[in-house]
């Protein structure tokens, strides 16, 4: 019997302990997972690059006054001040509403909800309002508060669209808060009542306190949300052109016509002229700059809350 | 505490009583917990605004209309001509569209993320894919319109005008893609690290423990990020509405590259513009037909993902 010798041994062994194998088939894998990420983000940057080129020559002659001026029909003169406006009392609406009764709903679900069959009902139904395409909820606000409640809402107004765009986004923002709830430590909620708080004052005092930035990361995500939702207020009734007189009361103006960014970008980019679509990009271009700067804000009040939390 | 206060001296007897708080403080306490239970409540309430409104519309549509001119050439509302079947096949050449494009991409760029991914390269990548996850639908809309139609229907599939259902499919796609990656990167992510350790103490590579033991765990997972693509693929709007053309209607069609209409994109046209469709009529009440259509198929897909994302959870 032939011995193998030590030192051939060894090598062997070193070799395939410590040197790289060569696998060609797993970085062929490797390489083509990149690539398929990789794609994805140089469609983005295509997508990025395209709208600003689009929409360079229309920033660059008009400037502010784009946004300052307001809707008409020759695409020189036309400007988004109504969309901005409207897109503004529609992000109010959510933040009025949307937060306030999500954030409740949230609360009820992860502090007071027992595992009862009732909440596993409330639990499947946001779930699934969650999924609910955003053209239904669209003709939920044209039965209920266009047709149903027209003679309050004023029928196809932004006061329906708010309404409407609040509901749509309800969902994501019990999901979002009671998710930063769930992660809050039990203990610190013990700590609480272990000093006499009744329950409401350890939600209030310890547990919204320590989910904020998680609860202020998702109510950002619904205001963007709510920022670009374009098909709801399509089936609402929005409009292309409409002018308001100078000193319209508030209530006729809630109850009047609307317009909103999403569907001032989703009306010019159906328009085949050359001069409307690049209004269109510009269009666009605000829409995302008011879309950053919300995120913006959002990241901002987060550090804030969690300096004040580690301090 | 007052109470045994005023017992003077000797040993205190604490009643129950005593452990009790302030009516005043009792009552905040059944107050807002009423208030929390009241939002969570209306949850359940917006559900039932949604099937009443859309049940009582549709049913009055079916009532009204000719069984017949829902089986036609085409889906011509206006013109009394409500072929269902234009807008199915026309969602479902969208749909398909789509997940051929973000299935792919989707899930490679989730295995990549999840298993092969540095930590910097993570912490670049990541967040385009979020950024791309928080573009509107009708940018995608105004890109699928502007870059995808001249650039990849026209050129190398033809067609007549720059309005194609492809064109549609391709934006919608686009747009799901962060969608299927979050999901399965979730899913491929609870996956427990000691599947893997064991896998390459086996001395399996890391290609085999990926596909072999990783991909077959969170399966699941994955196949719930396909059914939530597809239902959340037949229920955009915008894009299907701006760049797959087809005004007031449409022949029936199965060519991707001609104008179509899906049943989002019908009701955007029905709904939009200066001839909006009001109350009574029957082109109307056919906007909550197919409103009730697309409800039940995207609450019928939406449960089977969430099944099926309630087994990666109990497993692991």
């Amino acid at each position: 019997m032939a011995l193998v010798d030590v030192e051939t041994t060894r090598a062997a062994v070193t070799a395939n302990l410590f040197q790289k194998r060569r696998d060609l088939r797993g970085a062929v894998f490797q390489a083509v997972l990149l690539l398929t990420l990789l794609m994805s983000v140089a469609i983005l940057i295509v997508l990025l690059t395209s709208i600003v080129t689009d929409a360079w020559p229309t920033l660059q002659d008009r400037g502010t006054d784009f946004v300052t001026q307001g809707l008409a029909a020759k695409p020189e003169d036309a400007g988004v001040w109504q969309g901005v406006l409207g897109s503004f009392v529609i992000m109010l609406f959510v933040i009025l509403l949307a937060f306030p009764v999500g954030l409740a709903a949230a609360i009820y679900l992860e502090e007071y909800a027992r595992d009862s069959r009732f909440t596993r009902l409330v639990n499947v139904n946001i779930r699934n309002l969650a999924g609910v395409p955003s053209v239904v909820y669209g003709l939920l606000g044209l039965a209920i508060f266009v047709n149903t409640l027209g003679n309050v809402t004023g029928g196809d107004s932004i006061l329906a669209a708010g309404l409407t765009i609040a509901i749509l986004v309800l969902p994501i923002v019990i999901i979002t808060s009671a998710e930063a709830i769930r992660a809050v430590p039990t203990a610190l909620r013990e700590a609480g009542y272990g000093l006499g708080a009744t329950q409401w004052e350890v939600i209030r005092g310890h547990v919204l306190p320590y989910a904020a930035p998680g609860i202020l990361t998702g109510t950002v995500l619904s205001l963007a949300r709510a920022l670009g939702e374009a098909a709801p207020l399509i089936l609402i009734g929005a409009d292309t052109f409409y002018r308001l007189a100078e000193g319209t009361p508030l209530l006729d103006r809630l109850q009047g016509p609307f317009t909103a960014l999403p569907y001032i970008v989703f009306d010019w980019s159906r328009n085949p002229s050359k001069e409307f679509r690049e209004i269109a990009a510009a269009a666009i271009f605000v829409m995302l700059v008011v879309l950053l700067a919300a995120n913006a804000a959002a990241i901002l009040l987060r550090n804030h809350y969690e300096k004040r939390r580690s301090a | 505490m007052a109470t045994s206060a005023t017992r003077g001296p000797g040993p205190h007897v604490i009643a129950a009583g005593d452990l009790r708080t302030s009516l005043s403080r009792r009552r905040r306490e059944r107050t807002m917990r009423g208030l929390f239970f009241a939002a969570a409540a209306l949850s359940i309430v917006i559900s039932v605004l949604i099937v009443v409104s859309l049940v009582g519309e549709a049913g009055r549509f079916l009532a009204n209309v000719e069984l017949s001119s829902l089986w036609s050439i085409g889906w011509f509302p206006r013109r009394g001509l409500f072929d269902v079947r234009t807008l199915v096949v026309g969602s479902l050449i969208v749909t398909a569209v789509a997940i051929v494009i973000a299935a792919p991409l989707g899930l490679g760029a989730a295995i990549y993320l999840s298993e092969y991914a540095s930590p910097r390269v993570r912490a670049v990548l990541k967040p385009a894919l979020e950024v791309l996850a928080g573009i509107p639908s009708v940018v995608l809309g105004f890109f699928a319109i502007t870059v995808i139609a001249p650039n990849i229907v026209q050129r190398w599939f033809g067609g007549g005008g720059p309005f194609s259902l492809l064109a549609g499919g391709i934006g919608v796609g686009i747009l799901v893609i962060p969608l299927v990656a979050s999901v399965s990167e979730d899913a491929l992510r609870s996956v427990p690290a000691s599947l893997r350790e064991a896998s390459v103490g086996l001395g399996a590579r890391k290609i085999d423990t990926t596909l072999r033991v990783v991909v077959p765990a969170a399966v699941s997972g994955l196949v719930a990020a396909a059914i939530l693509a597809i239902s959340r693929a037949i229920g955009e709007t915008m894009v299907v509405a701006i760049a797959s053309g087809a005004t007031g209607g449409s022949l029936f069609t199965w060519a991707p590259n001609e104008p179509g209409q899906t049943m989002t994109a019908a009701m955007a046209s029905l709904a939009s513009g200066t001839d909006q469709v009001k109350g009574g009529s029957e082109a109307y009440q056919s906007l909550f037909f197919v409103g009730l259509l697309l409800f039940l198929i995207t609450l019928v897909l939406n449960l089977f993902a969430s099944r099926f994302v309630a087994r990666v959870r109990q497993r692991y």
